[in-house]
């Protein structure tokens, strides 16, 4: 209904399969879902920095989310990515192993091209990146959202990422990566039921949960990922440069 | 029992950004309504008299002026383009045969006249009809010229422009009962004019922090009161309600009266700030209530309490199970405006799949109708509509996920004094009138 051009795969079975089903499907880890929700809020927040000047109100309700969100984290003390899990279907192992991708990507190439800049309008990656490095904490800045070690620290990170995006709101530096993001693979899980805590009348079918989207193009799996951390690079550019 | 009457605008489906609708308003006597476009561009239609024979409908309306209101701008400051979209329309009451009417973008509000020109002067001594000079010596009589008759020409003349009053992006205009001020609301300040002044506003609302990182909150409408002069109200992206009165002090920040709905826990997700920001407030024509809209519905405000709302209206409660998913593709951030009937007794507001829905406050009864070009015969009867939010869909029912997410109606309008609406959706502006018999 939403994604374009997908349909979701099991909407005629709703009305055949019944509630008997529920209660085998387990529902995709609740914070599994909540990080997604964060990744998405944070990508937005790029995103609307990105256009000829940003809608206030939304970007204001993005952040407010993604503070909500950061808060609940903090207060779990789960401000970290959940480890990853053996069992699975294929999305959980597909969510899964990007992230391990990605965590393998980043130790092998000590400076990794960030993806989809193009280079007319950007700086060198690798100077970014270095600057970055030089600028932060020993930690790697890709840490601050995807693996937390360090709750404290990351989450000031994670903060001055969001409050470097509302003064750039003020004294905007226009760059014209919109391209940055036009691969984002946006095939979000539907986070529906769990994140709004209704569940629609209709008992859950096989597709509710993590199923319910399938992944727009597999092969693009690993650039999502690399554009994932690229928007994080982007921030700190942002930090940086201004 | 809603009839169509008419729809403007193009009608194949590919819709140029331009022409989008970005605002629809009545003017007091309902004999005109003005829409503004994503083009800058402000159409103004007048009803034609009423057709004493054909009793059975009230009277079209047709294009009575169009012109160029706004214009894309550069700052050059901040490297942004200043989109001309019009966001906002408000008409002045008609004090002489001119019409009057503001009219604002981001950052620029305009006062624009328009006049009627139906008769020109004929006759002139000195210069020939098409405007040439005569030679003098060829002068042999004098005559005194004509006003003769003429095809009607109706004239838009922008009488002032008030700028550079607003860093934000303008979200609302709202005049005063006084007539000589108004009021320019953008996301984090308010300013009062006076219509004659353009190179003074007062600012009487600021709520920008002085550390832009501990922005949280902003302002999304305002409107002056429609019958005390000294106060205004303005609404916020948290879901609450300020009423301000200009007499207690020059900088109303401090508010005189706070609405404010506690949050219903068992609804809580991390949408529900989101959902509660306020899209829209509107006085009743009495001046005793306000109606505010938010992403999932429409709340009636007794002025005389603020803890709650005394009445609450839902416009499409199963959207609420898809929250996550309207997140993602930006529609949660749609800001639907909603509109009171003449005498106050219905609402009504936009929906998605180009659906309108009323709430008539006195019967409790609620209604969704459908803009769409297949019921363009006039006179035809709309059919009521009808979301199936779970379970088994009925006959003529339509799921939840069939809606089209990109026909949203943000915009309607409800004439001051009879039974005729205008729905525009994208692109289109359709006229509905109740059955007359």
């Amino acid at each position: 209904m939403f994604a374009r051009g997908l349909k979701r795969k099991c909407a005629d079975h709703e009305e055949d399969m019944g509630g008997a089903l529920a209660g085998f499907r387990a529902v995709p880890s609740y914070s599994l879902q909540r990080q997604s929700l964060l990744d998405m809020s944070l990508v937005k927040l790029q995103l609307c920095h990105m256009l000829v000047e940003p809608n206030l109100c939304r970007s204001v309700l993005i952040a407010n989310t993604v503070r909500q969100i950061q808060e609940e984290m903090t207060q779990d003390g789960t401000w970290r990515v959940a480890a990853p899990q053996s069992t699975g279907r294929a999305p959980l192992d597909r969510l899964v192993s990007t992230e391990i991708l990605c965590r393998s990507m980043r130790e092998q190439d000590g400076v990794h091209p960030a993806p989809g800049m193009g280079d007319d309008h950007v700086l060198g990656p690798g100077s970014e990146l270095s600057t970055v490095t030089s600028a932060q904490t020993p930690r790697d800045p890709q840490n601050s959202v995807w693996e937390m070690d360090s709750p404290r620290e990351n989450r000031g990170n994670f903060q001055k990422s969001l409050d470097q995006i509302f003064e750039t709101l003020e004294t905007r530096n226009p760059s014209s990566a919109e391209e940055l993001f036009s691969d984002m693979d946006s095939s979000y899980y539907d986070l529906d039921t769990v994140l709004t805590g209704v569940v629609s009348r209709a008992e859950p079918g096989p597709c509710d949960g993590l199923q319910g989207l399938p992944p727009v193009a597999t092969p693009a799996s690993s650039s999502s990922c690399k554009s994932d951390l690229g928007e994080l690079d982007h921030v700190m550019e942002i930090l940086v440069e201004t | 029992m809603w009839c169509f009457s008419q729809v403007k605008g193009a009608v194949d489906d590919d819709v140029a950004e331009a022409d989008i609708i970005s605002t629809v308003e009545f003017n007091h006597s309902g004999e005109l309504l003005a829409t503004g476009d994503k083009g800058g561009r402000v159409v103004i239609f007048q009803q034609e008299q009423e057709n004493k024979i054909q009793s059975h409908s009230r009277g079209e309306y047709n294009v009575y002026s169009t012109f160029q209101s706004h214009e894309p701008e550069f700052d050059y400051l901040k490297s942004l383009e200043i989109e001309e979209k019009i966001n906002k329309i408000r008409w002045l009451p008609q004090k002489n045969a001119a019409q009057f009417l503001l009219s604002t973008n981001d950052k620029t509000i305009k006062l624009w006249k328009i006049s009627e020109r139906d008769k020109r002067p004929e006759g002139y001594n000195l210069k020939e009809e098409d405007g040439r000079y005569r030679d003098p010596t060829t002068v042999t009589t004098l005559r005194v010229p004509v006003f003769r008759p003429m095809d009607l020409m109706v004239e838009a003349s922008p009488r002032r422009i008030f700028a550079n009053a607003h860093t934000y992006h303008i979200n609302s205009i709202s005049i005063n009962s006084d007539y000589e001020t108004y009021l320019s609301a953008d996301d984090l300040r308010i300013n009062l004019w006076h219509l004659e002044i353009t190179d003074r506003s007062f600012n009487i609302v600021d709520i920008k922090p002085a550390n832009m990182e501990e922005l949280t909150e902003v302002i999304t409408a305002a409107e002056f009161h429609p019958n005390s002069c000294n106060t205004f109200v303005y609404s916020s992206s948290k879901g609450t309600i300020r009423l301000c009165d200009m007499r207690a002090s020059a900088l109303c920040d401090r508010h005189s009266k706070l609405f404010e709905e506690p949050e219903d826990p068992s609804n809580r997700s991390f949408f529900s700030e989101i959902i509660s920001s306020i899209s829209d407030v509107k006085f009743s024509h009495s001046g005793r209530y306000m109606m505010t809209r938010d992403y999932l519905s429409v709340k009636i405000w007794d002025l005389n309490m603020e803890n709650r709302p005394v009445e609450t209206y839902q416009v499409h409660e199963y959207l609420r199970s898809k929250l996550c998913s309207l997140y993602e593709n930006d529609c949660i951030f749609d800001k639907f405006e909603c509109c009171w009937n003449g005498s106050d007794s219905v609402v009504m507001t936009g929906s998605y799949n180009n659906f309108f829905r009323m709430f008539d406050r006195n019967t409790k009864r609620d209604i969704t109708l459908e803009a769409s070009r297949e019921n363009n015969k006039p006179r035809t009867v709309l059919k009521p509509r009808k979301v199936c939010a779970s379970g088994k869909r009925k006959k003529d029912e339509i799921s939840v996920d069939s809606l089209d997410f990109n026909k949203k109606i943000l915009h309607t309008a409800w004439h001051p004094k009879e039974n005729i609406i205008a729905v525009a959706t994208t692109n289109n502006l359709y006229i509905f009138q109740d059955k007359v018999n």
